[in-house]
């Protein structure tokens, strides 16, 4: 019984965590090996660069503890490379737990990470970015520098946000990795729920399934709510072309399509994160690796 | 770089904008907010650490309710009145 009751236990939520050396060249012949930790409120990811080049990175979970979490994250990004944290000349941490990023050299902000990585993943073309975060969902407007010109953060809940995303895949008993897809298996749109917190949200989600409503049809609704959101969020700082999304909701076509479709506007494609690093939801540690070379840079020529 | 805090709701739209370009820092504003929720935050331009007033962590998510009592007068809030660089300004507007 018990064992047939585990295997039953599947955990709708969890997404996956891993990591990946890109470069085919070795960091020992790299003149600068920086890296940047950006601990989130659902994820941590570390990138680690070799004179301003993804050498490798890693995607975890975030635990209770925000140094803890940091370590680890760094540590996963240097396994099996031969690296060692003294090998690693400047450290710059992000992030919700950026105060917290014990071997970091310095914290710099998540919004000027963002805006640097989507520079660096896109170009410099790129002049407005969307991100989906785990607990809040920033729009940020930048110059072909990746210098940050206006951000706005979001008021007051995490619907819409990984973490929500995370509630509705265990309610629906959909894999978190596949809501964007189910909820494009609608033939007609329906109505957006009318709630925008995930707590009310998930109740007028168990309302609907209970008069009938197909698991897609839910999810539809709840994604078209967040979208609606979340445009408006862009209305309001101007959504200039090209136009981005980072974070974890960047790999949420359901989000992301509804977007697309509200604002009229279609992103840059996803790169092919899987070969290059280039994974939107890197962003950040991206922006704070690139930060540290250049703050490295500028404290050996002082 | 602009910085709007706030949010958008059926009732409205309400933001606490600072041009970190303008805020040069000096602090008044914290210390005229009734509500304690403005502080001084560092961000960084062009390498260079700057010191910026910024709503704090605490109150970013429920500005709704912290900056109540001062909506009604967006220009005569005091934050607004004590910023000399005209950095920092309130926008209400209700949803028609």
């Amino acid at each position: 019984m018990s064992n047939d009751g585990s295997k039953d236990k599947v955990e709708y939520w969890r997404w996956r965590e891993y990591r990946k050396t890109v470069s085919s060249k070795s960091w020992r012949d790299a003149k600068i090996v920086t890296a940047g930790v950006d601990v989130g409120s659902v994820s941590s990811k570390a990138i680690i660069m070799a004179d301003g080049k993804i050498y490798s990175y890693s995607i975890m979970r975030t635990g209770s503890n925000s140094p803890d979490s940091a370590r680890k994250v760094l540590d996963w990004a240097m396994e099996g490379t031969g690296l060692s944290l003294d090998d690693i000349k400047y450290v710059v941490g992000t992030g919700y737990g950026r105060v917290n990023v014990p071997m970091a050299n310095k914290a710099v902000t998540e919004i000027a990470c963002h805006a640097k990585g989507a520079n660096y993943i896109w170009g410099p073309t790129v002049r407005t970015i969307l991100d989906v975060g785990g607990q809040d969902i920033k729009a940020i407007r930048c110059d072909e520098n990746g210098r940050v010109t206006s951000f706005l953060m979001n008021d007051k809940c995490a619907a819409g946000t990984g973490r929500g995303m995370e509630v509705f895949a265990d309610l629906l008993k959909v894999p978190v990795e596949e809501i964007g897809e189910v909820s494009l298996k609608v033939d007609v749109e329906p109505d957006p729920v009318s709630c925008t917190c995930v707590v009310f949200a998930k109740t007028e989600a168990v309302g609907l399934l209970r008069k009938g409503w197909p698991k897609e049809r839910v999810l539809a609704a709840y994604t078209r709510a967040m979208a609606v959101r979340m445009s408006k969020l862009l209305e309001r700082v101007g959504c200039e072309k090209d136009f981005v999304v980072t974070g974890g909701q960047s790999k949420n076509v359901g989000i992301v399509t509804r977007i697309e479709n509200i604002i009229g506007l279609k992103r840059l494609p996803m790169p092919n994160y899987e070969e290059n690093g280039l994974d939107p939801m890197v962003a950040g540690a991206i922006g704070a690796a690139l930060f540290a070379k250049a703050l490295y840079e500028k404290s050996q020529a002082a | 770089m602009m910085v709007y805090y706030g949010y958008r709701d059926s009732s409205g739209e309400y933001y606490v904008v600072v041009d970190s370009e303008k805020c040069d820092g000096c602090g008044k504003c914290v210390q005229q907010c009734p509500q304690n929720a403005l502080e001084l935050g560092t961000i960084m331009v062009d390498l260079e650490d700057k010191l910026v007033a910024a709503v704090t962590e605490e109150h970013r998510r429920k500005i709704k309710y912290t900056c109540s009592p001062c909506k009604p007068e967006t220009s005569a809030a005091p934050c607004v009145l004590a910023c000399e660089k005209k950095a920092l300004t309130c926008t209400w507007n209700p949803e028609k």
